[in-house]
């Protein structure tokens, strides 16, 4: 199931210093996407189907190539390295492990889109990788690999960018803003597909993983890459695991892999020989799924976790064994987006406290059973009227958990407490999709 | 008029980066980030400085530096714990572990503790930040090391 792409160094002692790297190959594919225009990279990553590994899947050649081809404004790549969904730490790994790899990403794909600034905005907290991706960048400086005194055929500056713990600036626009000096607030969306702008010039926005794939698709060709995964889902990403499972960890696989078979045999099944009662499969905004035969079949791309009714989103997914209190889970994640509402729109920044409170009060067992409508009206009045996705991901989340775990929370309310409910095995079942 | 200043080691640091921007406003974080790096706070009287440095009215960066939950508004105790509570470190025991932490700092001035939202530490839950250094997987003989090496 292990397919290393990206992970490709990440075991490999000292890989994080420039000349361990090089012997291990970095800056290899700076030859192959030189010899190229940058119309051709922008050509072979949109023939790869790469796919943004930020959380939204969307294709990366289709996003360069908004960027305009004429007009004397400077171009700008900035890379997202904010990673603040729950459940979601695999671009720490990158900056950890291999921060060349980055930095070859972002000279090639800076040359692709004629950018000679880049940023990388990377969550406060990261202070640590932070840390660990400049020392890699002043490396590349003093090798004349980046800045003014580069001897490549395209000169790039790097700027680290350290954000302040807003979860809503990974959110792309609301990166921009914090960028531009203000308070992290999502910009309107576009009625018409454009490039992103940093003070008025173009700019794209992309995840760290998802430059840091752009070296091997540029050396080995889209069809390498389009070897791993499905059709509409190409290539490999890095899933994590983390909640009541034995291995939490990274992991790099295929698109279209089997869920259950991530949990149980990379991730060595659930905590203490305890049965499997749901996952969170990436990140926390993407709606819960409940342990039953369906999930047996549930594969890792996007177009099977749809089907469920639920998303890719990070890949992070988070594990929950049969004595976890779902009401308790809810609460949590309730509590996280409580805090993290940017407070632009009033519907999220309303209604992300209201249904806190209403779970709150379930737990505290002073609720009423008509309160489950009011948490679900507020779920759907906050769905489609705000200006990102953060308040719909919410109404996802609260309705993902109602749709499965509904008897839970009546129960509670009922008895105010929780009852532990009967979780079955899966049983073993013959899955219509498979990896091909 | 603000009273405060940049030291001459921090000001290095500012004008190094004020090249990397083509606007000074983009300056407003790693600013903040400096002053706190300085004073392990950002004083109201260090806004108006920064405001004066990237040319923008000091309300704007008051409504920043507000607005982002890492930035201290004033002097805290030298040593910030941070531990996560978010749902991966919650289910691995994050509460237990907080009162832990509570229980071993309890009456001494040294520490301030926070509960944080997600620190994307998921896979070594449950975690905590000692002044920003991530110490995962934690155990309570852990935290009797790490923790009893500053008591």
């Amino acid at each position: 199931m292990i397919v290393k792409i990206v992970s490709k160094k990440f075991d490999i002692t000292d890989a994080h210093t420039l000349q361990v790297a090089k012997e291990q190959g970095a800056y290899s594919a700076l030859e192959s996407a030189f010899s190229k225009t940058p119309s051709e990279i922008v050509e072979i990553v949109t023939q790869s189907g790469l796919r943004g590994k930020g959380g939204g899947g969307a294709p990366t050649g289709k996003k360069w190539s908004l960027m305009p081809q004429k007009g004397d404004k400077p171009h700008y790549l900035i890379v997202n390295g904010d990673e603040s969904e729950p459940g979601t730490f695999k671009d720490r790994q990158i900056l950890q492990y291999d921060p060349h790899l980055l930095i070859e990403g972002i000279i090639i794909s800076a040359y692709a889109m004629n950018a000679s600034e880049a940023y990388v905005y990377i969550r406060g907290e990261y202070k640590f990788f932070i840390e660990r991706l400049q020392g890699a960048i002043d490396e590349a400086y003093a090798a004349n690999i980046l800045g003014e005194n580069s001897t490549l055929k395209h000169k790039v500056n790097i700027t680290i960018h350290r954000g302040a713990g807003a979860y809503i600036c990974g959110e792309k626009t609301a990166l921009i803003e914090s960028l531009e000096g203000k308070r992290g607030h999502p910009r309107l969306k576009p009625k018409k597909p454009e490039p992103e702008f940093y003070f008025g010039n173009p700019a794209t926005v992309n995840n760290v993983e998802t430059i840091a794939t752009v070296p091997y698709i540029v050396e080995n060709g889209a069809d390498a890459y389009r070897q791993y995964g499905t059709e509409k889902s190409p290539g490999t990403m890095l899933f994590a695991l983390s909640g009541h499972v034995n291995n939490p960890g990274v992991y790099e696989m295929p698109y279209g892999s089997s869920l259950l078979e991530f949990i149980n045999e990379i991730g060595g099944g659930v905590r203490d020989g305890k049965k499997l009662k749901a996952v969170i499969p990436g990140g926390a905004s993407t709606p819960v799924i409940k342990a039953n035969e369906d999930l047996a079949c549930v594969m890792l791309d996007y177009e099977s976790m749809r089907n469920v009714g639920s998303s890719l989103g990070t890949g992070g997914a988070i594990v929950m064994d049969e004595d976890t209190d779902m009401v308790e889970a809810l609460k949590n994640l309730l509590e996280f987006y409580h805090h993290e509402s940017c407070g632009q729109c009033t519907p999220c920044r309303e209604g992300s406290g209201w249904v806190d409170n209403i779970v709150g009060a379930i737990l505290d067992g002073v609720a009423k059973k008509e309160d489950l409508d009011t948490l679900l009206d507020v779920a759907k009045t906050m769905n489609g009227k705000t200006i990102c996705v953060f308040a719909p991901a919410v109404s996802g989340v609260i309705e993902g958990f109602l749709k499965n775990f509904r008897d839970e929370f009546e129960n509670y309310i009922e008895t105010g407490r929780y009852v532990k409910t009967h979780v079955d095995e899966i049983t073993e079942v013959a899955c219509q999709t498979s990896l091909e | 008029m603000s009273t405060f200043t940049f030291t001459p080691l921090i000001e290095d640091k500012f004008l190094n980066l004020q090249k990397r921007y083509p606007q000074p406003q983009s300056l407003m974080l790693p600013a903040l980030w400096l002053v706190q790096e300085q004073e392990g706070f950002i004083s109201t009287d260090a806004m108006e400085y920064v405001a004066l440095r990237i040319e923008v009215a000091p309300i704007e960066v008051y409504r920043v530096a507000t607005f982002y939950t890492m930035f201290h508004l004033e002097k805290i105790a030298p040593y910030h714990i941070e531990v996560c509570k978010t749902l991966s470190c919650k289910l691995c025991g994050e509460e237990k572990l907080l009162e832990y932490i509570e229980k071993m700092t309890a009456g001494s001035d040294k520490f301030k503790i926070t509960k944080v939202e997600c620190m994307g530490a998921c896979g070594g839950a449950p975690m905590m930040a000692l002044n920003g250094v991530y110490h995962e997987n934690l155990t309570n003989e852990k935290v009797d090391q790490i923790i009893g090496a500053i008591l």
